[in-house]
């Protein structure tokens, strides 16, 4: 039985060589070169005496990020992913919950981490990669490595301000690789377009399913994502069949006419993902596109990538929703009531996860992964663990699993899920903000924040552009002169939102 | 010019919309920003900017941007 995600590449290395496995616009990595840095780099880091603790990879999007997430895998570690587009203070705060750990950067990243308070090891990717290969030490670790050791941490937006790094096994990615494979039809002739930054668990998809089956990844570069009509040509340039990306980079495509100007003919198989997917942009993909088949796919980075998929085989009215259908097999949804009991069919219920896929938890923070992975409810009998997701579901008339909302503050915005008390956090941290209230337009897709205090926007922006990752700036800063509150105290979220739809709507009629 | 210069520092107040002219070369704007950005200028402007026109040469700078919405708004 498989037991190291390691063992997809040992197979698919003896099987196509020579063949591409990723490439972006400045590099290409064969499975053999990717097969040989990967254990240089473990080898180095055994010789360091590195075993079973956080690497930190600071790299960018390039072929031997993922060369380096094996090497650290080879010494029996487990890896960390940070990009430079992550900001400084928020990558200070991974730091702080890692505690002890060691970072690998190349020479493009070296220089943005000398401006940081760091003294731990810091290794060269350049260097490392000149490491004999020490087969006998790779072997000794392989053999003390089990299954549940970790395989990686990804960090996600925090409640309280600091991002929770979530910790997933050589088991449950194994069980949600296989899976996906199978239910996606993917193999070796698959020519990925990766878009998923390889710092969050989505790129799993592209990523581990192209060691597996010896298939292509295509990193695209991030700026073609500004450039819809240039993303085009490059997908057809590289003969990309395959697209898992998140609703908003796949409706650049069909909400501004590039699917007419430049269709991607060689695309057969096309998932959106993180977030929810018009129906009008699926229709004008299906005009141009009829025979791709298309999936929804829906899964917390906790339950490891992806839980649940729905191919779309009937056609959908405007204002349906497209279901996230079922899950993968050897995973199972319950949805659960506030009592934590099981909800009736057609009932809304809380998404919990059951299987193999489930993650370990939350890095050196037992008390949150205490309130979310939870005994089963529904089992009295022996342990059984669950994740609760705090997304709400029901199940349509077919039985087809439907997302309905989210129970709390997070939202998905751009694909990246985010809390949006982080962003008040943020805010409120300024001495002269007295109040700060975040909130999501979910119609116009926009982040919301309104505060109080004698402080100019600008200054506000300067702020969140150093704690916060891109993705999580407001779109809209508002000053009011006084919060409004419920009557318990709390700030009147909903009050604040009419007020601003109300005078956006006078505005422009 | 002056709407477009709004909305360009409601993203971004740090810049100097006059001198630079390297808003995509140099990361300034980047795929949230100019998805918001059309979608802005489409309502403000009353125009459709055509994809043949997403291009980076008429992003770089204020200027370029500008220069796209008149000959936009000529036709």
């Amino acid at each position: 039985m498989q037991r190291n995600i390691l063992e997809y590449l040992e197979k698919t290395v003896q099987e196509f060589p020579d063949k591409i496995a990723f490439a972006n616009d400045t590099e290409l990595m064969t499975f053999r070169q990717l097969s040989e840095n990967a254990k240089a780099i473990g080898s180095f880091l055994i010789g360091q005496a590195h075993e079973k603790e956080p690497v930190v990879v600071f790299m960018g999007k390039r072929p031997r990020t993922i060369a380096t997430f094996m090497g650290v895998l080879y010494a029996g570690c487990y890896y960390v992913p940070i990009d430079e587009e992550m900001p400084k203070q928020r990558i200070e705060l991974i730091f702080q919950s890692l505690g002890s750990m060691s970072i690998i950067c190349d020479s493009e990243t070296k220089s943005i981490l000398e401006s940081y308070n760091y003294n731990g090891k810091l290794y060269g990717y350049d260097e490392i990669i000149k490491t004999v290969v020490n087969d006998k030490a790779l072997e000794e670790i392989r053999s003390r490595q089990i299954d549940t050791d970790p395989v990686y941490i990804v960090f996600t937006s925090g409640s309280t301000g600091i991002p929770k790094g979530v910790v997933a096994c050589h088991r449950s990615v194994i069980d949600y690789i296989d899976n996906l494979v199978v239910v996606m039809g993917f193999d070796n002739n698959t020519v990925f377009g990766n878009q998923a930054p390889l710092y969050v668990d989505g790129c799993l998809k592209d990523a581990f399913s192209t060691i597996k089956l010896g298939a292509t990844a295509y990193l695209i570069p991030k700026k073609l994502f500004m450039f819809p009509l240039k993303l085009a040509e490059y997908l057809n340039n590289n003969k990309i069949n395959t697209i898992c990306w998140v609703a908003s980079a796949i409706s650049l495509l069909s909400s501004f006419g590039v699917l007419e100007k430049e269709t991607p003919k060689y695309l057969k198989t096309i998932a959106f993902g993180s977030e929810v997917f018009p129906i009008k942009q699926l229709q004008i993909y299906k005009k141009y596109l009829p025979n791709a088949r298309y999936f929804n796919l829906y899964g917390p980075t906790e339950a490891t990538g992806m839980s649940c998929y729905y191919e779309v085989k009937r056609d959908f009215e405007l204002d349906e929703v497209i279901p996230i259908g079922k899950p993968f097999d050897n995973t199972e949804i319950i949805l659960l009531d506030e009592n934590k009991k099981r909800t009736k069919f057609g009932e809304p219920g809380e998404i919990c996860i059951r299987g193999t896929s489930v993650t370990l938890g939350y890095y050196k923070d037992f008390e949150k992964t205490a309130k979310v992975f939870i005994q089963n409810p529904l089992n009295d009998l022996y342990p059984e663990v669950i994740y609760c997701t705090g997304d709400m579901g029901r199940y349509n008339e077919f039985g087809e699993l439907i997302y309905i909302s989210r129970k709390d503050n997070q939202i998905k915005h751009m694909g990246y899920r985010i809390e949006l008390n982080e962003i008040e956090l943020a805010a409120n941290m300024m001495d002269k903000v007295k109040s700060a209230c975040c909130i999501f337009d979910d119609v116009k897709k926009k982040i919301l924040l309104f505060y109080s205090g004698d402080i100019a926007k600008d200054e506000i922006i300067n702020h969140m552009k150093e704690k916060l990752p891109r993705y999580m700036i407001p779109n809209v800063i508002e000053q009011v002169e006084s919060m409004p509150f419920t009557l318990s105290g709390k700030i009147n979220r909903m009050q604040l939102k009419e007020t601003y739809l109300n005078r956006k709507e006078n505005n422009n009629g | 010019m002056d709407k477009l210069i709004k909305i360009l520092s409601e993203m971004h107040p740090e810049i100097d919309y006059d001198k630079n002219n390297k808003l995509i070369d140099n990361n300034v704007l980047d795929s949230f920003d100019i998805v918001t950005l059309i979608s802005e200028i489409n309502d403000e402007f009353d125009i459709t900017i055509p994809v043949e026109e997403i291009v980076p040469e008429n992003f770089n700078s204020a200027k370029a941007l500008y220069e796209l919405i008149e000959r936009l708004q000529d036709n």
